[in-house]
C-alpha cells in the first residue's frame, strides 16, 4: 500500500511537471497570437487587402470627332461579339461546331479559341468572333439555350460614318504598340485602341479621356466576387474640326475620275481647313478591326499610295503656280516693275544652256500682268535671273514653302525651297544660275505640298501669314458659326504688289487669253481667280523636242506630268482658296488648266454656295473682305 | 488525494451508478467546442451548412455512441483487452502501409463505407491503453530497470516507424511524444530519456531520409516561409495574413475575407483555426484555447483522482494526446511549427479524429466512473 502511495506521489509530481510544460507551450501559443494579431496586425491587414482587392479599369468611351456643322465624323458603335466561358461550356469543339452552323467560324478562330481556353482561367470569357451583324446576332441569341456557356457581349468599336472620305484627316485607331506606352494604365489593356494618325493621333489625349476604376474583390483564383467601390472616369471629349464634311464629300465625288488626286480648300481669312482630300483613300475601320496581313500588303504596295495623305505629305514641283511668288519677290527686290517689258521668243539662253517656254513659238514682248495670264515661262526665267535665288527663297518662305506649316495633324511635310547653302551642303557643288531660272517656274528642286500651294493662295488674297489648321478650340464656336479670324500677322507686302499679282491671276481665268479661261466660273458673283501649273516628272529630251512630244496616252502614267491649279473666289473679295493636284494628270503644258482647273472651279462654286466660313458673319471678316 | 465514495467502495458498480458517473460538465465543454466548430465550418462554406457543417454535426452526434459506450464498459475489460486492441490497431496500420505500397502515394485510411478510418488515429488511443496496461502490471521498483523499459519502447517505436513510413509526420510525432509522456509519468528514470534522445539524434539522418520531398520542403519553408510564397510557403503565409489581419476583435462572423476568398487552402480541415482567429480575432482565438485548457485541466483532474495506476496513466496519456492535437495544430497554423497535418480536435472537418477524440473522452469518463475500482496486476477486480 505504501509502495502504491509512493508510486502515486511520484506520478503526481511528474504530472505537475507535465502540466507545467503544457502550460508553457500554451503560453507560447498565446504569445505568438498576440504578436501576429496585435503587434503585426497592420502589416497583415495591408497584405490581406492586397490579396483580395483588385483594381479594374473602366474604359472611357472615346470622344467623337465632329465637323464644323456638327456632322459626326468619328463615333463609337456597339460591337457585338460571341464569347464562351470554357468552364460552363464543357465540350468546346462541339459547341463551336454548333455555333458554326449559325455564324461563320474559321479554322483560325477555332484554333485561337482552343488556345485561349487553355491559356486562361476557365471562367474568363474567350472571344469566338466579333463584328456580328444584326442577323448573326439574332441567330445566336435564339440558339443560346442550347449553347452552354455562350453569350453575346457588347464592346465599342470606332466607327467612321463617312468611311474612307476623310480617312487621312481623321486618321484611325489601332492596338497600342510598346513604343506608345506612357504609363497611362489604359494603354496596357489588351483591347484598347490608340489614335495612330490624323486627328485621332493629334488629339488622342483629348479623345481618350481618363480611366475610371472599379475596385473588385477577387478570390485566390482571380474570380470577381463583388464590386467594392467605383470611381467613374472622364469620358473622352469631342473634338471639333474645321472641315465641312459636305464640301469634302462633294470634292471627293468631283475627284473620283482621277487616279490619284488631292484637293485642299481653305478659308483664306481664318485658316480653317474646309476640305482636305487625298485620293485614293483607305477604310479606317480596317485598322480598328485589326488589319489582315493581306490587306496591309495590298495597301502598302499600291503605286497610288493610298496610305499617304497627298494633300499634306505629297511633294510636287509647284510649277507655274509658283510664279506669283516669283513675281512678288521680283517686285519687292526692284528687279521688276509693273511696266517692265520682257520679250519671249520661245526660249532663253544662258551660257550654253537653252531654256524653253511651254509655248514653242513664244509669247512676244509683255509685262507682268500678261505674263501671269499666259503663264509665260521665259518672262519668269528672266525675272528669276534678275531677282536672284536669295530673294526668291526668302519670298517663298514667307508664303509657307520650304518648311511645314504646322498643321495640327501629324505627318505634314515641308517640301523644299532650294537655296545656295542647301545646294552646297547637299551636293557640294555651288549654286548654278540655271537653277535660279528653273526655280522661277516652280521646277527644278522646288517641292511643295498641295496644302502649301493652297496656303500660298490664302496668304496672297489676305495679305497675312495665314496658318491652316484643322482643330477648333473647344467652346469658341457657336454651332455652325464662325469664330473670330485669328489675328494673323501681315505678310508685309504692299497692297499694290499683291493687287498686281491677283489681277494677273484674275485674268488667268477670266480673260479670254488666260490659260484657264475655259474653266472660268460664269456667275460673276462667284467668279474665281487662279493659277495653273504643270510640273514635269521627267526631263523633256532633245529628241522629243525635235520630233514632237509623244501623245499623252503613249506615256506611262508614272511618267506623265502633274496637273496643278490653285484658285480663289469670289474674285472681288476672296474668301475661299482651293488647290488641286492631279498626279500625272496630263502630258501637255495645259494639264493644269485642262485637268485641275475644272475641279477647282466646281469645288469653289460649291464652297461659295455652302459658304461654310460665313454662316455666321463676323464684322471683322466683312471689313477685311471689303 | 482520491476521495473514496462510501457507497461505491464496497460493491460492484451498477449500470445506473455508471450512468450517474458520466461527467456532464465535460460533455458540455466538448459540445461547446464542437458547436464553435460547426459555426466555423458554416462560415468556411460562405454561410452554408453544406458541404461541411451539417455532416460534421451528424458525426458528432454519432460519436456520442462510442464515447458513452467506452465510458460505461467496465474498466477491467479495457485493461484486459488493452493489448488486443493495440494488436488490432497495429494490424490495421500495417494493412494501410501495405495498401499504400500496392497503390500509389500516401494512403492513410481504410474505407469503412460510412466513414474513412485512419488506423494511425486509433493507434493513438490503443498505444496509451497498452502502455497503461504494461506499467500498471509492473512492480514499482521494476520501473527503474532498463530491461523493463524495452517492451514499452518497442510498443511506441513500432507504430511510430510504421506511421512515419506512411508518411504521416504529425501523427508519428504525436505517438512518440504521447508514449514518451506515459513513460515519464510511469516513473521511467530520467537518464533513460537522455539516452533515448541521444539515440534519436543518432537515427535522425535515417528519419530524414525517410521523409518525402514535400515534407522536407515543408520543413525548409517552416524555417523561412517567405522564400517560396506561392509554393510550399503558401499555406503558412496565407494563414498568417488571415490571422494577422483579424486583429484583436476579428472581422466578424462570416466576414473573414481571406478564408472566404479561397486564399487559404484546406481551410475546413487543418487550417480551420485561421478562420476563427480571422473572424473573431485574438479574443476568439484565446477563448477557444481557454476552452481547450479547461478541458485538459478537467482531464488531468479526472486522471489524478483515479485510485488505480491504469486509470491515471490512461487519463493523463489521453489528456496529453488531446493537448498535442491542440498544440501542434495551432502552432503550425501560426507558424511556430512546420505544417504536419494534425487536425484541430472537435473542430476540424473529418471523421476519424472526431471519433477517436470522443472515444478518448469516453475512456476518460470511464476512468472517472471507475476511479475507485482496484485492478489487480492481472486484471481481476479488487474492490477497495
Amino acid at each position: 500500500m505504501a509502495r502504491e502511495m509512493q508510486r502515486q506521489k511520484s506520478m503526481t509530481r511528474r504530472a505537475a511537471l507535465l502540466a507545467g510544460g503544457q502550460a508553457l507551450l500554451g503560453a507560447a501559443l498565446v504569445g505568438r497570437l498576440y504578436q501576429l494579431q496585435i503587434l503585426e496586425r497592420d502589416r497583415y491587414t495591408v497584405l490581406a487587402e492586397e490579396n483580395r482587392i483588385n483594381l479594374r479599369l473602366l474604359v472611357p468611351p472615346r470622344g467623337r470627332i465632329i465637323d464644323r456643322f456638327d456632322t459626326i465624323l468619328a463615333d463609337n458603335h456597339p460591337n457585338y461579339r460571341v464569347v464562351l466561358v470554357p468552364e460552363q461550356t464543357g465540350d468546346i469543339p462541339a459547341t463551336l461546331n454548333a455555333l458554326g452552323t449559325l455564324i461563320e467560324i474559321t479554322d483560325a478562330d477555332r484554333r485561337r479559341v482552343m488556345r485561349d481556353a487553355k491559356r486562361h482561367h476557365p471562367f474568363i470569357p474567350v472571344s469566338v468572333r466579333g463584328n456580328l451583324t444584326w442577323a448573326e446576332m439574332a441567330r445566336v441569341e435564339v440558339a443560346i439555350p442550347e449553347l452552354p456557356g455562350v453569350s453575346i457581349e457588347q464592346g465599342l468599336l470606332r466607327f467612321y460614318p463617312y468611311g474612307a472620305s476623310a480617312a487621312h484627316v481623321l486618321g484611325y485607331v489601332a492596338a497600342v504598340s510598346d513604343k506608345e506606352l506612357t504609363g497611362d494604365p489604359l494603354l496596357e489593356l489588351p483591347d484598347f485602341r490608340i489614335g495612330k494618325s490624323g486627328i485621332e493621333k493629334a488629339e488622342d489625349l483629348t479623345l481618350r479621356g481618363t480611366a475610371g476604376t472599379s475596385q473588385v474583390e477577387v478570390n485566390a483564383y482571380g474570380r470577381v466576387v463583388r464590386e467594392i467601390g467605383r470611381a467613374e472616369g472622364q469620358p473622352g471629349q469631342d473634338v471639333v474640326v474645321s472641315l465641312d464634311m459636305a464640301l469634302q464629300d462633294y470634292a471627293i465625288k468631283r475627284c473620283a475620275n482621277e487616279v490619284a488626286v488631292s484637293c485642299v480648300v481653305l478659308d483664306a481669312l481664318t485658316g480653317d481647313v474646309l476640305t482636305l482630300v487625298s485620293s485614293p483613300s483607305f477604310d479606317p475601320m480596317l485598322f480598328s478591326n485589326g488589319l489582315s496581313p493581306a490587306t496591309w500588303q495590298e495597301l502598302s504596295t499600291d503605286p497610288r499610295n493610298p496610305l499617304q495623305d497627298k494633300a499634306t505629305a505629297g511633294l510636287y514641283p509647284p510649277g507655274s503656280t509658283f510664279k506669283p511668288v516669283v513675281a512678288l519677290a521680283a517686285l519687292e527686290a526692284g528687279a521688276l516693275t509693273p511696266d517692265t517689258v520682257i520679250n519671249c521668243p520661245g526660249y532663253i539662253e544662258l551660257g550654253d544652256a537653252t531654256f524653253h517656254c511651254w509655248r514653242s513659238g513664244g509669247h512676244g514682248p509683255m509685262h507682268l500682268h500678261d505674263a501671269i495670264k499666259k503663264s509665260c515661262d521665259v518672262f519668269f526665267y528672266e525675272t528669276a535671273r534678275r531677282t536672284g535665288i536669295d530673294h526668291l527663297a526668302t519670298m517663298a518662305r514667307r508664303f509657307g514653302f520650304g518648311s511645314p506649316l504646322g498643321l495640327d495633324i501629324p505627318g505634314e511635310r515641308g517640301g523644299l525651297m532650294p537655296t545656295r547653302d542647301w545646294k552646297l551642303a547637299t551636293t557640294g557643288v555651288a549654286w548654278q544660275q540655271g537653277e535660279t531660272l528653273i526655280t522661277g517656274i516652280g521646277q527644278g528642286s522646288v517641292l511643295a505640298t498641295p496644302l502649301q500651294v493652297a496656303t500660298m493662295a490664302a496668304r496672297l488674297v489676305s495679305g497675312r501669314i495665314v496658318v491652316p489648321h484643322l482643330v477648333r478650340p473647344a467652346g469658341l464656336m457657336p454651332a455652325g458659326g464662325d469664330r473670330a479670324p485669328p489675328n494673323f500677322a501681315p505678310l508685309g507686302i504692299t497692297r499694290q504688289a499683291l493687287a498686281l499679282v491677283l489681277d494677273g491671276m484674275n485674268a488667268v481665268v477670266n480673260d479670254p487669253q488666260g490659260t484657264a479661261y475655259s474653266a472660268r466660273i460664269t456667275d460673276p458673283a462667284m467668279a474665281m481667280g487662279g493659277k495653273s501649273g504643270t510640273s514635269q516628272v521627267r526631263r523633256i529630251s532633245e529628241y522629243e523636242r525635235e520630233h514632237g512630244l509623244r501623245k499623252e496616252d503613249e506615256i506611262p502614267w508614272k511618267d506623265r506630268d502633274h496637273a496643278l491649279f490653285v484658285g480663289f473666289a469670289p474674285v472681288g473679295a476672296p474668301r475661299y482658296v482651293c488647290a488641286v493636284v492631279v498626279e500625272h494628270g496630263g502630258a501637255e503644258a495645259a494639264g493644269g488648266s485642262a485637268v485641275a482647273a475644272p475641279i477647282v472651279r466646281d469645288v469653289l462654286v460649291e464652297a461659295q454656295k455652302r459658304d461654310p466660313g460665313r454662316r455666321v458673319p463676323h464684322p471683322d471678316t466683312v471689313a477685311q473682305a471689303g | 488525494m482520491a476521495s473514496i465514495s462510501p457507497d461505491l467502495g464496497h460493491r460492484e458498480l451498477t449500470f445506473v451508478d455508471r450512468l450517474r458517473g458520466i461527467r456532464w460538465g465535460l460533455i458540455a465543454l466538448i459540445t461547446a467546442i464542437a458547436c464553435l466548430g460547426f459555426a466555423t465550418l458554416y462560415s468556411a462554406a460562405n454561410g452554408n451548412l453544406q458541404p461541411w457543417s451539417e455532416k460534421q454535426m451528424t458525426r458528432f452526434a454519432f460519436a456520442f455512441v462510442p464515447m458513452i459506450a467506452a465510458a460505461l464498459i467496465d474498466i477491467r475489460h479495457w485493461f484486459r483487452l488493452a493489448y488486443w486492441i493495440y494488436g488490432l490497431a497495429l494490424v490495421l496500420v500495417v494493412a494501410v502501409d501495405l495498401h499504400g505500397l500496392v497503390g500509389l502515394g500516401a494512403q492513410r485510411w481504410i474505407n469503412l463505407g460510412f466513414m474513412q478510418l485512419q488506423p494511425s488515429e486509433v493507434m493513438k488511443v490503443a498505444m496509451v491503453l497498452a502502455l497503461a496496461h504494461y506499467f500498471h502490471a509492473l512492480q514499482t521498483e521494476e520501473v527503474g530497470r532498463v530491461s523493463k523499459v524495452v517492451v514499452p519502447v518497442v510498443l511506441i517505436v513500432v507504430p511510430v516507424g510504421l506511421v512515419l513510413k506512411q508518411p504521416d509526420l504529425g501523427t508519428a510525432v504525436m505517438l512518440l511524444v504521447t508514449g514518451g509522456v506515459v513513460l515519464f509519468l510511469a516513473g521511467v528514470r530520467l537518464w533513460m530519456f537522455a539516452v533515448g534522445l541521444a539515440a534519436a539524434a543518432g537515427i535522425a539522418p535515417l528519419a530524414w531520409s525517410m521523409l518525402r520531398g514535400y515534407q522536407k520542403a515543408r520543413l525548409y519553408t517552416f524555417l523561412d516561409p517567405n522564400t517560396d510564397p506561392l509554393g510550399a510557403g503558401y499555406h503558412i503565409l496565407q494563414s498568417k495574413i488571415a490571422l494577422g489581419s483579424g486583429g484583436l476583435f476579428g472581422k466578424g462572423f462570416l466576414e473573414g475575407t481571406q478564408t472566404h476568398l479561397s486564399f487559404l487552402p484546406e481551410k475546413q480541415t487543418d487550417f480551420i483555426f485561421t478562420i476563427i482567429a480571422e473572424e473573431f480575432g485574438l479574443i476568439g482565438g484565446l477563448a477557444l484555447l481557454a476552452l481547450y485548457a479547461i478541458v485538459i485541466t478537467y482531464c488531468f483532474a479526472i486522471a489524478l483522482r483515479s485510485r488505480n495506476h491504469f486509470g491515471r496513466l490512461l487519463g493523463l496519456g489521453l489528456a496529453t494526446n488531446f493537448f498535442l492535437y491542440v498544440f501542434i495544430n495551432t502552432a503550425m497554423v501560426i507558424g511556430l511549427l512546420p505544417v504536419v497535418g494534425v487536425p484541430l480536435p472537435l473542430i476540424s472537418y473529418g471523421g476519424t479524429a472526431m471519433v477517436t477524440v470522443m472515444l478518448g473522452f469516453g475512456l476518460l469518463m470511464n476512468v472517472s466512473i471507475h476511479r475507485d475500482v482496484r485492478i489487480s496486476r492481472l486484471g481481476e477486480s479488487q474492490l477497495g
